[in-house]
């Protein structure tokens, strides 16, 4: 690869960083105007106590001091404190980073691989019954909200038929170590996964379909065939490797999006993740707590982002010049 | 006479009710260029789809020295198409593109050696300049010439060229019909080369036939056919070439040919000025054009037409 191009890249991405640094920090001093009085909303707190604790914060400064700190402290992954939880909220980020990398790096794998599995072999039998029952699945999945999709799975997965935990990660109370834990937690996590890796089959499936028919119908699937290569090996060698491009960049933007949890499901299965964190941090509302998850949101995006287009300049020599 | 490299034997194709083939007797003989010729539709991309054997003949049989080819592939067989850039993958180098049908047979030599020669003899020298390139790095005329140059590697009998320069810039078009005829005259290569394009095939071609709506209405050696076209469909074509401003041009009219409706009798009675001046009517062959298929021509005949007034007149002069 042009070494140019991947510089240009990943400038590129820098600067979208530093922009959301910029903005992350200004959003919340418009939003918020005393966080100290929100923080102790309805309870008799003398005067001089909360102006101690917003000189503790940094508040009393002006905003170009305070912007200053900011970016120092982030550099150092300070954060702040969490409102609700008082702890400094990377560590309470740091924490629900596992469970969400689990339940949503499985299932955005999971359907990634079948999405585009199943995307191809209606492609490769269009307008066939084998087509026709994928399309609809798949998108008939695609288009239910997740939460409800979840819900379902739950009342049918757990509730009615036992076969499934209820929620959250673990059993309360157990001491399991070793393989018992780790079936513990596949015992666990089993239906959210489902929940999520259904609701994004059909995104994958769509575009991986869409792009193969699209790349069949390219003259040089017939040269190759008219040199005498087989059909198939002219599927694999010819037609998937160029209609599998924009899945790739599908994948790399949604896995993005990862750490950035399910805000619905988690909350549906009391996955305690970053998901859930979020919607908690929401309802607070725990201003330094969002703002943490958003900084880490968008690095994420613009982390998987940039590897999309690296990854996607390596695999096609037209984009890189 | 030489045996015919490739025999086509009263071939149909037909996709659904469209007969896109319909009867069609051809023979390709070794080191010659035929033009197939014809207007849009007329099925010249499906004849020679069937000769690579990428569709199957509803009936009749394409024989290859004499042989029926029973896998779907012949190995002395190779395709130029219209549009380079289609027909080279964007994400292979022209040094993987041109070694890929070698590959595909197998090939036990120097296959290094043999894409450079192939692409030395396709034009585009030194050829280490053009190895480790990709499609989209080169010029249109280059790539048609990569296409050729992965046709000409396993050193085939028999090139199909599907209106090979009619997606080039005109002045380069000259170049690879150039091309084509040197490798023709050098490796006695025999070229069956599809075109819109009478000046075409007046350039390069030692043969032409004419196909109407799935079937040969007339053939005959290019200067032969071009100076003195018989069948009045090939005299129509040849009135609007630029090339023949001595003739009173002539515009077809009546229905567009829609081969899922192929006239009765003569298939190109309803737009024939022939029938339509009423000469049919002198001739006494009136009845016959509506009513009776001329004949199909057989892949022997040097010089002939399918058309009853051309008989007629043979008999009477
Ligand atoms: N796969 C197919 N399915 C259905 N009809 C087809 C198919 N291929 C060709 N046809 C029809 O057969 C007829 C002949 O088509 P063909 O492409 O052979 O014509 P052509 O002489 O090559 O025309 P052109 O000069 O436009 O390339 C057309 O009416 C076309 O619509
Ligand atoms: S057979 Fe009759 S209708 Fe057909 S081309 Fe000849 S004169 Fe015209
Ligand atoms: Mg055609």
């Amino acid at each position: 690869m042009n070494a140019r191009f991947a510089i240009g890249k990943v400038a590129g991405a820098l600067i979208t960083l530093g922009f959301v640094l910029v903005f992350n920090f200004f959003l919340f001093r418009v939003v918020q105007t005393d966080p100290v009085a929100t923080l102790f909303r309805g309870r008799n707190i003398p005067q001089e106590r909360l102006d101690q604790l917003r000189a503790e914060f940094g508040l009393d400064k002006p905003l170009g001091g305070q912007f200053v700190d900011y970016l120092q402290q982030t550099a150092q992954l300070n954060l702040g404190l969490s409102y609700q939880s008082r702890q400094p909220v990377w560590n309470e980020i740091k924490s629900k980073i596992p469970a969400t990398v689990a339940l949503v790096g499985t299932s955005a794998v999971l359907s990634a691989v079948i999405g585009t599995a199943l995307g191809v072999a209606a492609a490769w039998r269009r307008g066939t019954k084998t087509d026709y029952s994928i399309t609809t699945s798949t998108m008939l999945f695609y288009s239910m909200p997740d939460f409800w999709l979840g819900m379902l799975l739950l009342v049918g997965g757990a509730i009615i038929t036992g076969i499934f935990p209820v929620g959250g990660i673990i059993d309360a109370g157990s001491s399991r170590a070793g393989i018992g834990r780790l079936l513990d937690q596949a015992h666990h996590i089993a239906l959210p996964a489902l929940t999520l890796t259904l609701a994004y089959l059909g995104e994958y499936a769509i575009v991986a379909r869409s792009s193969l028919l699209e790349t069949m119908k390219e003259d040089y699937l017939v040269v190759a065939r008219a040199k005498g290569l087989r059909d198939i090996k002219v599927r694999n060698r010819h037609a998937l490797p160029n209609a599998l491009l924009p899945v790739v960049t599908l994948s790399a933007i949604n896995f993005g999006f990862v750490l950035s949890g399910a805000i619905a499901v988690e909350t549906v299965f009391s996955w305690s993740g970053l998901g859930k964190a979020t919607s908690d941090a929401i309802r607070g509302p725990d201003l330094p707590m969002l703002q943490g998850l958003f900084l880490l949101f968008s690095a994420a995006v613009i982390l998987f982002n940039l590897i999309a287009d690296l990854v996607y300049g390596r695999l096609d020599p037209r984009v890189r010049t | 006479m030489t045996e015919a490299l490739v025999v086509v034997e009263d071939l149909h194709i037909h996709f659904g009710a469209a007969r896109a083939v319909d009867g069609v007797n051809l023979a390709v003989m070794p080191g010659e260029v035929l033009a197939l010729v014809g207007e849009s539709g007329s099925g010249k991309t499906t004849l020679i789809r069937a000769i690579q054997g990428l569709t199957h003949p509803t009936s009749g049989k394409v024989l290859f020295e004499g042989k029926e080819a029973d896998a779907r592939h012949l190995p002395d067989v190779q395709m130029v198409f219209q549009d380079p850039t289609g027909a080279l993958n964007p994400r292979r180098t022209v040094s993987e593109i041109v070694a890929e049908g070698l590959r595909i047979e197998k090939f036990k030599g120097n296959e290094a050696e043999a894409v450079s020669t192939a692409l030395s003899r396709a034009g585009l020298r030194p050829p280490e300049r053009f190895l480790r390139r990709f499609p989209h790095e080169i010029s249109g005329g280059q790539r048609q010439r990569v296409v050729i140059a992965g046709a000409m590697v396993t050193e085939p009998r028999l090139l199909l060229a599907d209106e090979p320069v009619a997606s080039l810039d005109a002045s380069i078009r000259g170049e690879i019909l150039g091309l084509l005829r040197n490798l023709v005259d050098t490796t006695g290569l025999a070229v069956l080369v599809v075109t819109h394009d009478l000046g075409l095939a007046w350039n390069i071609a030692d043969r032409v036939a004419v196909m109407y709506l799935g079937r040969i209405i007339e053939v005959g050696p290019t200067e032969e056919l071009l100076d003195s076209p018989k069948h009045p469909y090939t005299k129509a074509l040849l009135s609007v070439v630029p090339e023949t401003r001595g003739m009173e041009q002539q515009i077809l009219s009546g229905e567009i040919p829609d081969p899922k409706r192929i006239p009765s009798g003569c298939r190109f009675h309803p737009r024939c000025p022939v029938l339509q001046s009423g000469e049919s009517e002198r001739l006494g062959i009136a009845e016959r054009c509506r009513g009776e298929d001329p004949a199909i021509i057989s892949a022997a005949a040097t010089r002939e037409a399918a058309c009853w007034a051309v008989k007629a007149i043979a008999v009477a002069g």
